[in-house]
Protein backbone atom coordinates (compact mmCIF):
# COMPACT_ATOMS: atom_id res chain seq x y z
CA UNK A 1 0.00 0.00 0.00
CA UNK A 2 3.06 2.17 -0.49
CA UNK A 3 2.71 4.78 -2.46
CA UNK A 4 6.14 4.00 -4.29
CA UNK A 5 6.31 3.91 -8.03
CA UNK A 6 7.46 1.64 -10.63
CA UNK A 7 7.68 -1.25 -7.99
CA UNK A 8 8.89 -4.59 -10.33
CA UNK A 9 9.29 -2.99 -13.67
CA UNK A 10 12.78 -1.04 -13.07
CA UNK A 11 11.71 2.18 -14.41
CA UNK A 12 9.59 4.84 -13.84
CA UNK A 13 7.28 7.13 -16.05
CA UNK A 14 8.10 10.14 -13.45
CA UNK A 15 10.16 12.46 -15.61
CA UNK A 16 11.97 13.86 -12.49
CA UNK A 17 13.56 10.69 -11.06
CA UNK A 18 16.40 9.21 -11.71
CA UNK A 19 16.87 6.35 -10.04
CA UNK A 20 14.88 3.41 -10.78
CA UNK A 21 13.19 1.96 -7.68
CA UNK A 22 15.02 -1.02 -6.85
CA UNK A 23 12.10 -2.40 -4.49
CA UNK A 24 10.29 -5.23 -5.18
CA UNK A 25 6.81 -5.27 -2.84
CA UNK A 26 7.00 -6.95 0.09
CA UNK A 27 4.56 -7.72 3.22
CA UNK A 28 5.69 -5.61 5.91
CA UNK A 29 7.14 -7.40 8.75
CA UNK A 30 4.25 -9.30 11.08
CA UNK A 31 1.40 -9.24 8.85
CA UNK A 32 -0.36 -12.39 6.94
CA UNK A 33 0.57 -13.36 3.23
CA UNK A 34 -2.57 -11.95 1.37
CA UNK A 35 -3.50 -14.78 -1.90
CA UNK A 36 -6.32 -13.57 -4.02
CA UNK A 37 -7.96 -15.90 -5.89
CA UNK A 38 -10.05 -14.67 -8.80
CA UNK A 39 -12.10 -15.68 -11.73
CA UNK A 40 -15.84 -16.24 -13.74
CA UNK A 41 -18.95 -17.47 -11.87
CA UNK A 42 -18.64 -21.43 -11.12
CA UNK A 43 -14.88 -21.97 -12.08
CA UNK A 44 -13.99 -23.20 -8.50
CA UNK A 45 -12.47 -20.39 -6.49
CA UNK A 46 -14.87 -21.59 -3.50
CA UNK A 47 -13.95 -24.88 -4.05
CA UNK A 48 -10.60 -24.06 -4.31
CA UNK A 49 -10.34 -21.62 -1.17
CA UNK A 50 -11.93 -25.16 0.35
CA UNK A 51 -9.29 -27.63 -0.89
CA UNK A 52 -6.23 -24.95 0.54
CA UNK A 53 -7.68 -24.86 3.89
CA UNK A 54 -8.32 -28.68 4.00
CA UNK A 55 -4.47 -29.09 3.05
CA UNK A 56 -3.13 -26.05 4.77
CA UNK A 57 -5.57 -25.39 7.72
CA UNK A 58 -3.88 -27.28 10.06
CA UNK A 59 -0.06 -26.40 8.82
CA UNK A 60 -0.46 -22.48 8.63
CA UNK A 61 -2.90 -19.97 10.63
CA UNK A 62 -5.32 -18.77 7.76
CA UNK A 63 -8.01 -16.99 7.27
CA UNK A 64 -10.40 -16.19 4.40
CA UNK A 65 -12.51 -12.59 2.61
CA UNK A 66 -15.14 -13.57 0.79
CA UNK A 67 -16.70 -11.34 -1.49
CA UNK A 68 -18.74 -13.84 -3.25
CA UNK A 69 -22.76 -13.25 -2.98
CA UNK A 70 -22.27 -15.09 0.34
CA UNK A 71 -24.81 -17.42 1.24
CA UNK A 72 -25.25 -19.57 4.40
CA UNK A 73 -24.70 -22.11 1.86
CA UNK A 74 -21.48 -21.17 0.93
CA UNK A 75 -20.53 -20.64 4.84
CA UNK A 76 -21.47 -24.55 5.49
CA UNK A 77 -19.87 -25.63 2.49
CA UNK A 78 -16.50 -24.34 4.10
CA UNK A 79 -17.53 -25.22 7.28
CA UNK A 80 -17.80 -28.76 5.74
CA UNK A 81 -14.55 -28.60 4.32
CA UNK A 82 -12.99 -29.41 7.66
CA UNK A 83 -10.61 -27.04 9.18
CA UNK A 84 -12.29 -23.69 8.69
CA UNK A 85 -14.68 -22.14 11.27
CA UNK A 86 -17.31 -19.64 10.87
CA UNK A 87 -14.86 -17.05 12.74
CA UNK A 88 -12.55 -17.05 9.84
CA UNK A 89 -14.39 -16.55 7.35
CA UNK A 90 -15.05 -12.56 7.08
CA UNK A 91 -17.88 -11.69 3.97
CA UNK A 92 -17.55 -8.36 2.27
CA UNK A 93 -20.41 -7.01 0.71
CA UNK A 94 -19.72 -5.49 -2.98
CA UNK A 95 -22.30 -3.15 -3.52
CA UNK A 96 -22.98 -5.18 -6.85
CA UNK A 97 -19.77 -4.61 -8.08
CA UNK A 98 -17.13 -7.26 -7.29
CA UNK A 99 -14.38 -5.87 -9.43
CA UNK A 100 -14.80 -2.42 -7.68
CA UNK A 101 -14.23 -3.86 -4.51
CA UNK A 102 -10.62 -5.81 -4.99
CA UNK A 103 -9.56 -3.20 -7.43
CA UNK A 104 -10.57 0.54 -7.54
CA UNK A 105 -11.63 0.82 -3.80
CA UNK A 106 -10.41 -1.86 -1.81
CA UNK A 107 -10.99 -0.64 1.43
CA UNK A 108 -13.75 -2.90 2.61
CA UNK A 109 -11.34 -5.73 2.00
CA UNK A 110 -8.29 -4.26 3.62
CA UNK A 111 -11.17 -3.93 6.98
CA UNK A 112 -11.88 -7.52 6.59
CA UNK A 113 -8.55 -8.79 6.27
CA UNK A 114 -8.12 -6.68 9.73
CA UNK A 115 -10.19 -7.76 11.16
CA UNK A 116 -9.42 -10.79 10.88
CA UNK A 117 -5.98 -10.63 11.81
CA UNK A 118 -7.21 -8.41 15.11
CA UNK A 119 -9.43 -11.31 15.87
CA UNK A 120 -6.56 -14.28 15.58
CA UNK A 121 -3.89 -11.90 16.53
CA UNK A 122 -0.91 -13.30 14.12
CA UNK A 123 -2.03 -15.10 10.31
CA UNK A 124 0.32 -16.55 8.04
CA UNK A 125 -2.12 -16.46 4.99
CA UNK A 126 -5.07 -14.81 3.95
CA UNK A 127 -6.83 -16.22 1.40
CA UNK A 128 -9.11 -13.48 -0.54
CA UNK A 129 -11.38 -14.92 -2.74
CA UNK A 130 -13.81 -12.39 -5.59
CA UNK A 131 -17.28 -12.32 -6.73
CA UNK A 132 -17.40 -13.99 -9.65
CA UNK A 133 -16.37 -11.72 -12.88
CA UNK A 134 -15.50 -11.67 -15.72
CA UNK A 135 -12.01 -12.23 -17.85
CA UNK A 136 -11.09 -8.40 -16.97
CA UNK A 137 -11.30 -8.01 -13.10
CA UNK A 138 -8.12 -8.21 -11.42
CA UNK A 139 -7.20 -7.68 -7.78
CA UNK A 140 -5.00 -4.36 -6.50
CA UNK A 141 -1.39 -4.88 -5.69
CA UNK A 142 -2.73 -2.35 -2.43
CA UNK A 143 -4.25 -5.66 -1.09
CA UNK A 144 -3.14 -8.90 -2.14
CA UNK A 145 0.35 -10.01 -2.52
CA UNK A 146 -0.17 -12.88 -5.00
CA UNK A 147 -3.07 -13.66 -6.90
CA UNK A 148 -4.61 -16.77 -8.60
CA UNK A 149 -6.78 -16.58 -11.53
CA UNK A 150 -9.33 -19.51 -11.77
CA UNK A 151 -10.97 -20.53 -15.37
CA UNK A 152 -12.43 -23.75 -15.98
CA UNK A 153 -12.21 -26.45 -18.84
CA UNK A 154 -16.33 -26.00 -19.11
CA UNK A 155 -16.42 -22.43 -19.83
CA UNK A 156 -15.10 -23.39 -23.38
CA UNK A 157 -11.41 -23.97 -24.55
CA UNK A 158 -11.20 -20.33 -26.02
CA UNK A 159 -11.25 -18.81 -22.65
CA UNK A 160 -7.14 -18.51 -22.27
CA UNK A 161 -6.86 -17.06 -25.63
CA UNK A 162 -9.52 -14.36 -24.41
CA UNK A 163 -7.02 -13.30 -22.49
CA UNK A 164 -7.66 -9.83 -20.22
CA UNK A 165 -5.85 -8.93 -17.27
CA UNK A 166 -6.61 -11.95 -15.12
CA UNK A 167 -5.49 -14.69 -17.82
CA UNK A 168 -2.68 -12.65 -18.91
CA UNK A 169 -1.47 -11.36 -15.63
CA UNK A 170 -2.04 -12.71 -12.27
CA UNK A 171 0.86 -14.73 -10.94
CA UNK A 172 -0.86 -18.11 -11.33
CA UNK A 173 -3.23 -19.29 -13.77
CA UNK A 174 -5.55 -22.75 -13.09
CA UNK A 175 -7.21 -24.54 -15.53
CA UNK A 176 -9.39 -25.96 -13.64
CA UNK A 177 -11.98 -29.03 -13.86
CA UNK A 178 -9.59 -31.21 -16.39
CA UNK A 179 -12.16 -34.13 -15.30
CA UNK A 180 -15.15 -32.47 -17.31
CA UNK A 181 -12.65 -31.78 -20.65
CA UNK A 182 -13.96 -34.91 -22.51
CA UNK A 183 -17.88 -34.36 -21.72
CA UNK A 184 -17.58 -30.50 -23.08
CA UNK A 185 -15.29 -31.36 -25.96
CA UNK A 186 -12.81 -29.03 -24.77
CA UNK A 187 -9.12 -29.61 -26.33
CA UNK A 188 -7.13 -29.25 -23.09
CA UNK A 189 -3.64 -28.96 -25.08
CA UNK A 190 -5.11 -25.87 -26.90
CA UNK A 191 -6.12 -24.66 -23.41
CA UNK A 192 -2.68 -24.89 -21.58
CA UNK A 193 -0.63 -23.89 -24.95
CA UNK A 194 -2.76 -20.68 -25.33
CA UNK A 195 -2.62 -19.92 -21.83
CA UNK A 196 1.76 -20.07 -22.06
CA UNK A 197 1.31 -18.24 -25.12
CA UNK A 198 -0.47 -15.62 -22.98
CA UNK A 199 1.50 -15.82 -19.77
CA UNK A 200 4.78 -15.65 -21.29
CA UNK A 201 6.85 -17.22 -18.46
CA UNK A 202 4.42 -16.68 -16.02
CA UNK A 203 3.02 -20.10 -14.44
CA UNK A 204 0.18 -22.31 -15.79
CA UNK A 205 -1.29 -25.30 -13.62
CA UNK A 206 -4.25 -27.50 -14.73
CA UNK A 207 -5.86 -28.83 -12.57
CA UNK A 208 -8.88 -31.30 -11.32
CA UNK A 209 -10.46 -31.16 -7.65
CA UNK A 210 -12.39 -33.88 -8.01
CA UNK A 211 -9.45 -36.25 -9.18
CA UNK A 212 -7.16 -34.06 -6.12
CA UNK A 213 -9.04 -32.86 -3.57
CA UNK A 214 -6.31 -31.55 -2.38
CA UNK A 215 -5.19 -29.13 -5.07
CA UNK A 216 -1.68 -30.45 -4.57
CA UNK A 217 0.15 -28.29 -7.39
CA UNK A 218 -1.69 -25.04 -6.13
CA UNK A 219 -0.74 -25.93 -2.43
CA UNK A 220 2.46 -26.22 -3.66
CA UNK A 221 2.86 -22.87 -5.62
CA UNK A 222 0.74 -21.26 -2.17
CA UNK A 223 3.87 -22.97 0.14
CA UNK A 224 6.33 -21.36 -2.02
CA UNK A 225 4.99 -17.81 -2.36
CA UNK A 226 4.84 -17.67 1.50
CA UNK A 227 8.39 -18.86 1.53
CA UNK A 228 8.97 -15.72 -1.26
CA UNK A 229 6.76 -12.80 0.00
CA UNK A 230 8.13 -12.95 3.60
CA UNK A 231 9.86 -10.94 5.68
CA UNK A 232 11.97 -12.69 7.96
CA UNK A 233 11.20 -11.90 11.47
CA UNK A 234 12.88 -8.90 13.05
CA UNK B 1 -10.77 28.28 -5.64
CA UNK B 2 -12.84 24.88 -5.12
CA UNK B 3 -11.84 22.71 -2.86
CA UNK B 4 -9.83 19.91 -4.42
CA UNK B 5 -10.83 17.56 -0.95
CA UNK B 6 -14.23 18.48 -1.65
CA UNK B 7 -14.32 17.20 -5.40
CA UNK B 8 -12.48 14.26 -4.52
CA UNK B 9 -14.42 12.92 -1.63
CA UNK B 10 -17.70 13.60 -3.47
CA UNK B 11 -16.17 11.31 -6.58
CA UNK B 12 -17.62 7.80 -7.18
CA UNK B 13 -14.30 7.40 -7.94
CA UNK B 14 -12.52 8.36 -4.49
CA UNK B 15 -11.51 4.98 -2.64
CA UNK B 16 -13.78 5.24 0.18
CA UNK B 17 -15.94 2.62 0.47
CA UNK B 18 -18.80 4.56 -0.42
CA UNK B 19 -20.25 2.04 -3.22
CA UNK B 20 -21.11 -0.57 -0.86
CA UNK B 21 -23.78 1.61 1.06
CA UNK B 22 -27.31 2.13 -0.42
CA UNK B 23 -28.14 4.26 2.08
CA UNK B 24 -31.67 2.58 2.29
CA UNK B 25 -32.29 2.26 -1.60
CA UNK B 26 -31.56 -1.75 -1.34
CA UNK B 27 -34.14 -2.02 1.33
CA UNK B 28 -36.82 0.66 -0.10
CA UNK B 29 -35.95 -1.91 -3.30
CA UNK B 30 -36.82 -5.05 -1.81
CA UNK B 31 -40.63 -3.77 -0.69
CA UNK B 32 -41.11 -2.54 -3.51
CA UNK B 33 -41.45 0.88 -2.35
CA UNK B 34 -38.98 2.09 -5.09
CA UNK B 35 -39.31 0.53 -8.78
CA UNK B 36 -38.76 3.40 -11.12
CA UNK B 37 -36.57 7.17 -11.57
CA UNK B 38 -40.07 9.08 -9.61
CA UNK B 39 -40.36 6.99 -6.88
CA UNK B 40 -36.44 7.21 -6.86
CA UNK B 41 -36.55 11.10 -7.01
CA UNK B 42 -39.00 11.29 -3.79
CA UNK B 43 -36.62 9.01 -1.64
CA UNK B 44 -33.70 10.95 -2.60
CA UNK B 45 -35.60 14.61 -1.56
CA UNK B 46 -36.50 12.94 1.65
CA UNK B 47 -33.06 11.77 2.42
CA UNK B 48 -31.44 14.95 1.09
CA UNK B 49 -33.62 16.75 3.51
CA UNK B 50 -33.01 14.68 6.59
CA UNK B 51 -30.22 12.79 6.95
CA UNK B 52 -28.67 14.85 4.15
CA UNK B 53 -29.05 17.89 5.81
CA UNK B 54 -27.89 16.63 9.46
CA UNK B 55 -24.75 15.18 7.48
CA UNK B 56 -23.82 18.41 5.70
CA UNK B 57 -24.00 20.40 8.81
CA UNK B 58 -21.80 18.02 11.01
CA UNK B 59 -19.62 18.19 8.12
CA UNK B 60 -19.88 22.20 8.66
CA UNK B 61 -19.02 22.13 11.74
CA UNK B 62 -16.24 19.57 11.51
CA UNK B 63 -14.63 22.22 8.84
CA UNK B 64 -15.51 25.08 12.00
CA UNK B 65 -13.57 22.86 14.66
CA UNK B 66 -10.45 21.53 12.52
CA UNK B 67 -9.30 24.86 12.97
CA UNK B 68 -9.50 25.37 16.31
CA UNK B 69 -7.03 24.38 18.47
CA UNK B 70 -8.93 22.21 20.90
CA UNK B 71 -11.27 20.83 18.06
CA UNK B 72 -13.85 19.20 20.15
CA UNK B 73 -14.23 16.36 18.36
CA UNK B 74 -15.89 14.06 20.76
CA UNK B 75 -18.34 16.17 21.53
CA UNK B 76 -19.43 16.39 17.60
CA UNK B 77 -19.28 12.75 17.78
CA UNK B 78 -21.55 12.10 20.60
CA UNK B 79 -24.06 14.73 18.85
CA UNK B 80 -23.86 13.01 15.65
CA UNK B 81 -24.84 9.96 17.29
CA UNK B 82 -27.45 10.89 18.95
CA UNK B 83 -29.06 12.57 15.96
CA UNK B 84 -28.51 8.82 14.16
CA UNK B 85 -31.05 6.81 16.28
CA UNK B 86 -30.58 3.80 14.13
CA UNK B 87 -27.45 1.33 15.15
CA UNK B 88 -27.56 -0.07 11.42
CA UNK B 89 -27.18 3.79 10.49
CA UNK B 90 -24.82 4.84 13.04
CA UNK B 91 -22.23 1.37 11.94
CA UNK B 92 -22.92 2.36 8.32
CA UNK B 93 -21.51 5.92 8.98
CA UNK B 94 -18.92 4.64 10.91
CA UNK B 95 -17.80 2.39 8.61
CA UNK B 96 -17.22 4.64 5.77
CA UNK B 97 -15.73 6.95 8.00
CA UNK B 98 -12.98 4.42 8.36
CA UNK B 99 -12.85 3.66 5.05
CA UNK B 100 -12.47 7.34 3.94
CA UNK B 101 -9.96 7.82 6.33
CA UNK B 102 -7.49 5.12 4.79
CA UNK B 103 -7.07 7.18 1.66
CA UNK B 104 -7.49 10.83 3.90
CA UNK B 105 -4.36 9.44 5.90
CA UNK B 106 -2.08 8.91 2.36
CA UNK B 107 -3.61 12.11 0.70
CA UNK B 108 -3.92 14.86 3.42
CA UNK B 109 -1.96 14.17 6.13
CA UNK B 110 -2.57 16.08 9.29
CA UNK B 111 -2.75 16.49 12.91
CA UNK B 112 -6.33 17.79 12.63
CA UNK B 113 -6.97 13.91 11.39
CA UNK B 114 -5.19 12.48 14.11
CA UNK B 115 -6.67 14.14 16.46
CA UNK B 116 -9.98 13.22 15.05
CA UNK B 117 -8.78 9.22 14.92
CA UNK B 118 -7.41 9.84 19.00
CA UNK B 119 -11.11 10.28 19.95
CA UNK B 120 -12.76 7.65 17.54
CA UNK B 121 -11.03 5.00 15.12
CA UNK B 122 -14.33 5.01 13.46
CA UNK B 123 -15.25 8.28 12.85
CA UNK B 124 -18.67 9.33 11.04
CA UNK B 125 -18.54 9.89 7.84
CA UNK B 126 -19.95 13.50 8.23
CA UNK B 127 -16.71 14.67 10.43
CA UNK B 128 -13.94 13.07 8.40
CA UNK B 129 -15.26 14.95 5.31
CA UNK B 130 -15.52 18.13 7.39
CA UNK B 131 -12.19 17.56 8.95
CA UNK B 132 -10.35 16.73 5.39
CA UNK B 133 -12.16 19.87 3.81
CA UNK B 134 -11.00 21.80 6.70
CA UNK B 135 -7.01 20.39 6.21
CA UNK B 136 -7.63 21.11 2.62
CA UNK B 137 -8.49 25.18 3.15
CA UNK B 138 -11.98 24.57 2.10
CA UNK B 139 -15.05 26.24 3.47
CA UNK B 140 -18.28 24.65 5.73
CA UNK B 141 -19.87 25.43 2.64
CA UNK B 142 -17.85 23.22 0.76
CA UNK B 143 -17.87 20.36 3.00
CA UNK B 144 -21.66 20.56 3.39
CA UNK B 145 -22.34 20.41 -0.21
CA UNK B 146 -19.89 17.47 -0.72
CA UNK B 147 -21.74 15.30 2.16
CA UNK B 148 -25.43 16.64 1.12
CA UNK B 149 -24.56 15.27 -2.72
CA UNK B 150 -23.26 11.86 -1.48
CA UNK B 151 -26.18 11.51 0.35
CA UNK B 152 -27.79 11.32 -2.51
CA UNK B 153 -25.44 10.30 -5.29
CA UNK B 154 -24.88 7.43 -3.79
CA UNK B 155 -28.58 6.11 -3.27
CA UNK B 156 -29.01 6.96 -6.73
CA UNK B 157 -26.11 4.94 -7.81
CA UNK B 158 -27.43 2.31 -6.02
CA UNK B 159 -30.53 2.30 -7.67
CA UNK B 160 -29.39 2.18 -10.81
CA UNK B 161 -27.33 -1.38 -9.67
CA UNK B 162 -30.09 -2.66 -8.41
CA UNK B 163 -33.33 -2.12 -10.48
CA UNK B 164 -31.24 -1.29 -13.76
CA UNK B 165 -32.78 2.53 -14.20
CA UNK B 166 -31.87 4.41 -17.14
CA UNK B 167 -28.53 6.25 -15.68
CA UNK B 168 -28.71 9.43 -17.71
CA UNK B 169 -32.95 9.95 -15.89
CA UNK B 170 -31.10 9.34 -12.68
CA UNK B 171 -28.26 11.82 -13.01
CA UNK B 172 -31.15 14.21 -14.55
CA UNK B 173 -33.51 13.33 -11.16
CA UNK B 174 -30.17 14.29 -9.03
CA UNK B 175 -30.01 17.64 -10.97
CA UNK B 176 -33.83 18.24 -10.43
CA UNK B 177 -32.81 18.44 -6.55
CA UNK B 178 -30.82 21.49 -6.98
CA UNK B 179 -32.93 24.11 -4.70
CA UNK B 180 -33.13 21.57 -2.26
CA UNK B 181 -29.64 21.26 -2.23
CA UNK B 182 -28.74 24.35 -2.32
CA UNK B 183 -31.14 25.02 1.01
CA UNK B 184 -29.53 22.20 2.82
CA UNK B 185 -26.27 23.57 2.20
CA UNK B 186 -26.77 27.06 3.06
CA UNK B 187 -28.56 25.92 6.42
CA UNK B 188 -25.64 23.57 7.12
CA UNK B 189 -23.04 26.73 6.74
CA UNK B 190 -25.35 28.91 8.83
CA UNK B 191 -25.25 26.42 11.34
CA UNK B 192 -21.58 25.86 11.07
CA UNK B 193 -20.30 28.04 14.26
CA UNK B 194 -23.39 26.68 16.52
CA UNK B 195 -22.49 24.98 19.47
CA UNK B 196 -22.61 21.04 18.39
CA UNK B 197 -26.10 20.79 20.41
CA UNK B 198 -27.39 23.63 18.13
CA UNK B 199 -26.94 21.79 15.03
CA UNK B 200 -30.02 20.65 12.81
CA UNK B 201 -31.55 17.85 13.72
CA UNK B 202 -34.82 16.68 11.57
CA UNK B 203 -35.65 12.87 11.65
CA UNK B 204 -36.31 10.26 9.37
CA UNK B 205 -37.95 7.45 10.77
CA UNK B 206 -38.96 5.35 7.98
CA UNK B 207 -35.49 5.46 7.07
CA UNK B 208 -34.19 4.57 10.80
CA UNK B 209 -36.44 1.44 10.77
CA UNK B 210 -35.33 0.46 6.97
CA UNK B 211 -31.59 0.47 7.95
CA UNK B 212 -32.37 -1.87 11.21
CA UNK B 213 -34.74 -4.29 8.57
CA UNK B 214 -31.63 -4.23 6.19
CA UNK B 215 -29.18 -5.65 8.60
CA UNK B 216 -31.98 -8.12 10.12
CA UNK B 217 -32.65 -9.55 6.92
CA UNK B 218 -28.80 -9.47 5.71
CA UNK B 219 -28.55 -12.59 7.97
CA UNK B 220 -31.73 -14.45 6.82
CA UNK B 221 -31.32 -13.59 2.91
CA UNK B 222 -28.55 -12.37 0.63
CA UNK B 223 -27.94 -8.79 0.69
CA UNK B 224 -25.63 -6.89 -1.95
CA UNK B 225 -24.99 -3.82 -0.04
CA UNK B 226 -23.73 -3.12 3.44
CA UNK B 227 -26.42 -0.24 4.41
N1 LIG C 1 -16.14 -31.61 -12.07
C1 LIG C 1 -15.56 -30.67 -11.33
N2 LIG C 1 -16.33 -29.81 -10.62
C2 LIG C 1 -15.71 -28.87 -9.89
C3 LIG C 1 -14.29 -28.75 -9.82
N3 LIG C 1 -13.99 -27.70 -9.02
C4 LIG C 1 -15.18 -27.17 -8.61
N4 LIG C 1 -16.20 -27.87 -9.13
C5 LIG C 1 -17.65 -27.62 -8.94
O1 LIG C 1 -17.99 -26.45 -9.64
C6 LIG C 1 -19.05 -25.77 -8.99
C7 LIG C 1 -18.69 -24.31 -8.76
O2 LIG C 1 -17.59 -24.26 -7.87
P1 LIG C 1 -17.35 -23.02 -6.87
O3 LIG C 1 -16.10 -23.31 -6.15
O4 LIG C 1 -18.56 -22.73 -6.09
O5 LIG C 1 -17.12 -21.86 -7.96
P2 LIG C 1 -16.87 -20.30 -7.71
O6 LIG C 1 -18.11 -19.60 -8.15
O7 LIG C 1 -15.71 -19.97 -8.60
O8 LIG C 1 -16.57 -20.10 -6.27
C8 LIG C 1 -19.29 -26.52 -7.69
O9 LIG C 1 -20.40 -27.35 -7.87
C9 LIG C 1 -18.03 -27.32 -7.50
O10 LIG C 1 -18.23 -28.51 -6.80
C10 LIG C 1 -13.50 -29.70 -10.57
O11 LIG C 1 -12.27 -29.66 -10.57
N5 LIG C 1 -14.19 -30.62 -11.31
MG1 LIG D 1 -17.37 -18.79 -4.82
Amino acid sequence: MSADHGHGHGHSLDPTVTEPDPHVPQAPSGRAVRIGIGGPVGSGKTALVAALARTLGSRLRLGVVTNDIYTTEDADFLRRAGVLTPDRIEAVQTGCCPHTAIRDDITANLDAVELLEERFGDLDLVLVESGGDNLTAVFSRGLIDRQIFVVDVAGGDKVPRKGGPGVTTADLLVINKVDLAPYVGADLEVMTSDAHRMRGELPVIAQSLVTDPAASDVTEWVLAQLAAVRVPAA
Amino acid sequence: MASLAALTLADARFPGGGHVHSGGVEEAAARGLITGVPDLGSFLSGRLRTTGLVGAAFAAAAVVAAARPDAGWAVLDGELDARTPAAAQRDASRAQGRAALRAARLSWPSPVLDALCAVTPRPHHALLVGAVVGIDGGSPAEAARCLAYLAVSGPASAAVRLLGLDPLAVNAAIVALRPALDAVVAQAAQAAALSPDRLPAPGAPVLDLMAQAHVHHHREQVRLFVS
